[in-house]
């Protein structure tokens, strides 16, 4: 499951104050303690664990606002890369 | 307002060019004394130049952010204190107009602002933070409709000027560092306590003591947006923006005196190149490159504007960090070159060629929020974001 990769990564990259499952999917993460820093240290990890890059337009604040939101952006990368 | 009808025939740079003129009397003394640029504030909101932004609903003028950056930019080169106190209280305007909308007490506020030409200051750094806008130690604490903050702020620019301050703060105690809430608090509703006092090397007249900062005020002054929001979608930008214009104006007017000086050598021996032209021909280049990336990136703001998705985008970020890293950088070339061609006319105070106050305003650019701290911001954005390699797009 994405999502629990998501949460995997989350917790190592996103130094987040509180235990990671502790949030519910839909928590922002910013207001949970989430920096741009660790936002693109997470990016690159997922990029490396999916063999994926992120597109321009999912460069920005809210893909990474929440779990779901991240699974979601991953899951159009991923769909998107096997269609081409 | 009876004053209201003969301005508004003028445009808004003739108000500014104005205001300007009062501004530029007395920039070398409010520079000499390290003093609040009372007159030129007075000449602004004369010219009723401190709401421009807010719609005429509310009783301003719905000035865009290019017309704001213009007087900016007229102001920088007169007196870089006044221009800074005029830029840093618009963008707490910006933030205000693009952020407060359907909050009453708010736009009630905006319209207060217009009516009464208020000057709005602002504290987000904080001992133990630095210029790291996006975090705070300090918590306000929300009881019933009541809030109370205390903030040790290490600079509040026109502190003691100013008629209210937009204060950064955790959203409460248990809250992460950066889960931040904006907050206005007018003067009547905090007390400041001076802990430090500004007599630096330039941008003297902005008086940016450090204060403790007490208040306490009605709950619904907070802004009803995240500050996250609020930094990512207008501040950062805006802060870029209309620094980098009014760092132009300083630049610009330094340029302008090199010319002069210049252009008297030429007369005094017709037929013959004075040996500071070519030097001034490179700074007006590099003027000219200071001015194209100001306009630029005024010019990518007003696309994006409006749209949160434009304006939260990584791209959007590194080219807004790189107006303020560019202009910062190259305004310092600039006066530089310029105190070559004036020589000691250049160097002493007191000339028509002068240029100490200019050079010494100038140095704060890099300061303002640390370049180094946007250069590392922006070097882990490009860890994953392409850059836009289009010429115009
Ligand atoms: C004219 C003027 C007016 C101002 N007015 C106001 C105001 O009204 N309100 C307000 O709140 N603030 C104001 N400021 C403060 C400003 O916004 C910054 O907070 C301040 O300039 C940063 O202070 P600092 O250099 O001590 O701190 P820091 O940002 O902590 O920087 C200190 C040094 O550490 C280094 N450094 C720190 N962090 C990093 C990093 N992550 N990466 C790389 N290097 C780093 C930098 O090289 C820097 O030189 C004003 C500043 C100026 C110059």
């Amino acid at each position: 499951m994405i999502i629990d990769t998501v949460r995997n990564l989350l917790s190592k990259h996103g130094g987040i104050p509180v235990a990671v499952d502790q949030l519910a999917d839909t928590d922002d993460l910013y207001d949970a303690g989430l920096s741009s820093f660790a936002s693109v240290q997470l990016m690159l990890a997922l990029e490396e664990e999916f063999d994926v890059e992120f597109p321009e337009h999912l460069l920005n604040r809210k893909s990474f606002a929440s779990i779901s939101a991240i699974a979601a952006a991953l899951s159009e990368i991923v769909e998107d890369q096997e269609v081409a | 307002m009876n004053v209201a009808g003969p301005i508004m025939a003028l445009t808004l740079a003739e108000r500014a060019k104005r205001a300007a003129k009062v501004a530029g009397q007395f920039a070398d003394t409010v520079d000499k004394n390290g003093r609040f640029p009372q007159e030129g504030m007075d000449a602004l909101k004369a010219e009723r130049l401190m709401g421009l932004m807010v719609s005429p609903d509310f009783g301003g003028e719905g000035a865009t952010l290019t017309q704001i950056a213009d007087v900016c930019g007229i102001l920088g080169q007169a007196c870089a204190s006044t221009a800074m106190t005029y830029a840093m209280h618009q963008i707490q305007m910006a933030s205000l107009v693009d952020h407060a909308a359907g909050s009453a007490w708010h736009e009630k506020f905006l319209r207060r602002i217009c009516e009464d030409q208020l000057l709005i200051a602002s504290a987000t750094s904080e001992a133990g933070i630095g210029g790291n806008l996006r975090n705070s130690i300090c918590a306000i604490e929300v009881d019933g409709d009541r809030v109370r903050l205390e903030k040790d702020a290490t600079v509040i620019s026109y502190g003691a000027n100013a008629d209210a301050v937009m204060v950064t703060s955790r959203r409460h105690s248990e809250a992460a560092h950066s889960d931040q809430v904006a907050t206005i608090f007018l003067k009547e509703q905090y007390s400041l306590e001076r802990t430090a006092v500004w007599d630096t090397l330039g941008m003297r007249g902005t008086c940016s003591d450090g204060y403790l900062f007490k208040a306490e005020g009605p709950a619904e002054q907070i802004l009803p947006k995240p500050f996250a929001e609020i930094a990512a979608q207008s501040m950062l930008a805006v802060s870029h923006l209309l620094w980098g214009a009014l760092w132009f104006g300083i630049a610009a007017d330094a340029v302008a005196r090199a010319q002069s000086f210049v252009r008297s050598a030429a007369r005094k021996t017709p037929g013959q190149t004075p040996p500071g032209a070519l030097r001034l021909a490179e700074a007006s280049s590099l003027l000219q490159l200071v001015k194209a990336n100001v306009v630029a990136g005024l010019k990518q703001f007003e696309n994006a504007k409006g749209e949160p998705d434009a304006l939260n985008a990584m791209s959007f970020a590194v080219a807004m960090n790189n107006v303020k890293i560019g202009t910062s950088q190259t305004i310092l070339t600039i006066i530089n070159h310029c105190m070559l061609i004036c020589g000691i006319a250049g160097y002493k105070n007191g000339t028509p060629f002068s240029l100490g106050r200019h050079l010494r305003d100038a140095h704060s650019a890099q300061l303002m929020i640390s370049n180094d701290r946007i250069l590392g911001n922006t070097s882990t954005m490009l860890l994953v974001n392409k850059q836009d390699t289009s010429l115009l797009g």
